[in-house]
């Protein structure tokens, strides 16, 4: 098995290779609804992309033009080399597709569902026996099998969707919100299915989602898509360190030159006239600790102003900007400052509006067990609504407390 | 096994291109899916079991009287097209007996049923796949999209096909152990060309149902739309038409030829494009080697006044020559029908 924590992670983009999935200022309008505007993007074999955005951003018809499903108004794709509106069959016999909320015949057992698709493919009968049975032990399935699927849970279907996508022995593999309603669990049994697909079989995945938080764990890459535009593309550690990010936030613990700890009031008066700092406020999550806003790279600044005041830094970490964050900053520019896309990609961007930035107890790639903060987990609403990433919250207060 | 399951993919699966075309007929793989379906639907079961009983009822009580009667009547022609084409009114009518079951005929029973049996396979065939959320999946499959509508209307017309055929062979099968009377080859013949345009006459109320499944989403309202459809044809169709006519080409109390002609004429082109009337005409021409100058059309009645006497008996192929017409006219139905919910289909978003 591999060995490294997250290979996936690890793995870098391999520019050698032809893009499997290559999108050419795809625009697809319905009447005067423009649903998809200019967009252009491509995927490598072995990538994991992530199509990410708000429900109506247009996901679902951009996924439907690289199937040829829908014709794009204008604008051209290509999935295996092909054009998708002139051979669409020969697409299809590539891509695996997952659609949201993915359907099966109810009356129909695990297996005859997807012995289904594989008649629909053509495989021969002895080999896809053969393959169903991998692919149902792969999906954690193999002992409902026999089950008609109307007795399955939602996670049960997800995994079963992934299933059908795979027995094709697709290059490419599309899914469409995977992780659209399901529970904690299944999210994370989902991606790590995902992840490790797209690890042993390394094919290019292209996946849809509003649900940013979950999928950034196993992207490399994700595009942000925004009212039927891609606003930004680009890994996550890229996105973050775009020149659009303007301050950092970071938390600063100190002792006194006693040993004890030096109080908020203390710390606060020591970055008094340090250039660059915005604002300083107590930390509401760890006790005698400030957040400090300030410029990029704040941090050295701010441990020599403690130094000077003759007290001991313990503790000064920046905070990583995480997906959610990345995306609420770039969605707020695009509302705020509409910008012509040359090519997809945007580096033009209103500056981030101010705002102190807090610490919230979850960690990176798992969803939070709760959010009591924001009444309620929705995962259906549109995350332009939330705006703020579940690390981050907006404080309208803003400045210095 | 790291460093393998890490390493950038091979050049080889970035442009995979099977050598192959598919074998066209993706429609083939529908079909079959979707007539195991049916065969092993609830509704399968109930229609052939409706359809069974009906049937043999009607046989069962017109062999009765024809056995009773047939013992007088020595003729020529062939007794067993009758155990079908005639109700037991209309033999206790023609005997001056009373009739001791209000029985309508066997084929009459059909084509009243009939359209159920079309409506029945077909008013859920491409919404199913829409709430079922199956549609964007089955065509992301290598197929092409009217695969998916032609094959499924291939499994309507196969699983109406067979119920109609099993009904068919077991009660005639059961009409000779009741009549005594072995068929003739031409008999036979009758009843398979009877068999093929009903089969057609259904195929219309398939496609019509089609037609409403692919319009409507809800599976409720399709099915309400086509069975109002059929009630509407079935029962007020010849009501509608000869109000029409009245209306439109009046009969004066001292009747010209040209007024009755006239009159015939409208009257015939609104039977026209009523499919049931259509199939009636086709079922008693066909079935009956006697041509009853009531059904046909008028430009036909002329033609049989000119010709020769009523009631004369006609061989298959001259009985197939007088309902021409009818029989392509129920083709054409069938098939403007289809196109429009293939057209519908083909033109349909995926997206729900």
């Amino acid at each position: 098995m591999v060995t490294q924590a997250s290979p996936l992670a690890e793995r870098g983009r391999d520019s050698t290779l032809e893009p499997v999935i290559e999108a050419r200022r795809l625009t697809k309008r319905y009447g005067a609804r423009v649903a998809v505007d200019d967009l252009s993007f491509e995927v490598r074999p072995g990538e994991v992309f992530g199509l990410l955005g708000p429900n109506g951003a247009g996901k679902t018809t951009t996924v439907l033009m690289l199937l040829g499903l829908t014709e794009p108004t204008s604008g051209e794709a290509r999935v295996v080399g092909v054009d998708p509106m002139r051979d669409p069959l020969e697409v299809k016999r590539h891509v695996g597709y997952m659609p949201d909320t993915v359907g099966f015949y109810d009356g129909l057992s695990a297996r005859e569902n997807l012995a289904y698709t594989a008649r629909l493919n053509r495989i021969p009968r002895a080999v896809a026996a053969e393959r169903i049975s991998d692919l149902l032990a792969q999906v954690g399935l193999a002992e409902v099998a026999a089950q008609k699927v109307d007795t399955f849970s939602r996670g049960m279907r997800q995994r079963l969707g992934v299933a059908d996508a795979l027995l094709k022995d697709p290059s490419v593999l599309i899914l469409d919100e995977p992780t659209a309603s399901l529970d904690p669990e299944g999210v994370v049994e989902l991606l790590a299915l995902i992840e490790r697909i797209a690890l042993e079989r390394r094919i290019a995945v292209l996946l849809s989602s509003h649900l940013l938080d979950q999928v950034q764990a196993i992207c490399q890459r994700v595009g942000i898509f925004y009212r039927g535009r891609l606003i930004a593309e680009g890994s996550v550690r890229d996105l973050a360190s775009e020149g659009s990010r303007t301050q950092d936030v970071v938390e600063v613990g100190a002792q006194a030159s006693d040993g004890r700890p030096a109080g908020v009031d203390l710390v606060t008066a020591a970055f008094r006239g340090t250039p660059g700092v915005a604002s300083v406020a107590p930390d509401p999550d760890a006790p005698g600790r400030v957040l400090v806003t300030g410029g990029p790279g704040i941090a050295g600044a701010l441990a020599s102003a403690l130094a000077a005041t003759g007290l001991h830094p313990v503790h000064l970490r920046t905070h990583e900007e995480r997906l959610d964050a990345i995306y609420a900053r770039l969605v707020r520019a695009a509302a705020e400052a509409p910008v012509a896309v040359p090519e997809g990609r945007t580096v033009s961007l209103a500056p981030a509006p101010r705002r102190s930035i807090r610490r919230a107890p979850g960690r990176a790639g798992h969803p939070r067990p709760e959010r009591s903060d924001q009444g309620g987990g929705d995962q259906d609403r549109g995350d332009h609504d939330r705006g703020d990433g579940h690390d981050h919250r907006d404080d309208d207060a803003g400045g210095p407390r | 096994m790291s460093a393998s399951a890490a390493a950038p993919p091979g050049p080889e699966i970035a442009h995979p291109r099977s050598e192959t075309r598919p074998p066209s007929g993706g429609w083939r793989i529908v079909a079959a899916k979707e007539l195991a379906d049916h065969l092993g639907s609830t509704r399968f079961v109930v229609l052939f079991v409706v359809l069974g009983l009906a049937g043999a009822s009607a046989v069962y009580s017109v062999s009765q009287q024809i056995v009773s009667v047939a013992a007088g009547v020595r003729s020529t022609e062939s007794l067993f097209p009758l155990l079908f084409t005639l109700s037991a009114s209309d033999i206790a009518a023609a005997t001056q007996q009373s009739a001791n079951t209000p029985l309508p005929s066997f084929v009459a029973l059909i084509s009243l049923l009939a359209p159920l049996l079309g409506i029945a396979f077909g008013f859920d065939a491409v919404n199913r796949e829409r709430s079922e959320r199956t549609l964007p999946r089955l065509l992301a499959q290598p197929i092409y999209r009217d695969d998916v509508i032609n094959g499924k209307f291939a499994a309507g017309l196969a699983a109406i096909g067979i119920a109609l055929g099993a009904v068919l062979v077991v009660i005639a099968a059961w009409g000779v152990i009741q009549l005594g009377v072995i068929p003739t080859a031409e008999d036979v013949a009758r009843i398979v060309v009877w068999y093929v345009v009903a089969i057609v006459y259904i195929g219309f109320w398939l496609a019509l149902a089609t037609l409403c499944s692919v319009v409507m989403r809800r599976a409720a309202s399709s099915a309400l739309v086509a069975i109002s459809a059929w009630l509407m044809v079935s029962l007020f169709g010849g009501l509608l038409i000869s109000t029409v006519v009245g209306l439109l080409a009046p009969v004066s109390a001292t009747p010209t030829t040209a007024e009755v002609i006239a009159n015939g004429h409208l009257q015939d082109a609104l039977t026209r494009i009523s499919p049931d009337g259509m199939f009636q005409i086709a079922t008693q021409a066909i079935l009956d080697p006697h041509v009853t100058a009531g059904i046909l059309t008028i430009d036909q009645r002329v033609a049989v006044a000119q010709q020769g006497a009523p009631g004369s008996i006609l061989s298959l192929d001259q009985s197939l020559l007088v309902v021409g017409p009818q029989v392509l006219a129920i083709v054409a139905l069938s098939v403007v029908c289809f196109a429009l919910a293939y057209i519908a289909f083909m033109r349909q978003e995926v997206r729900a």
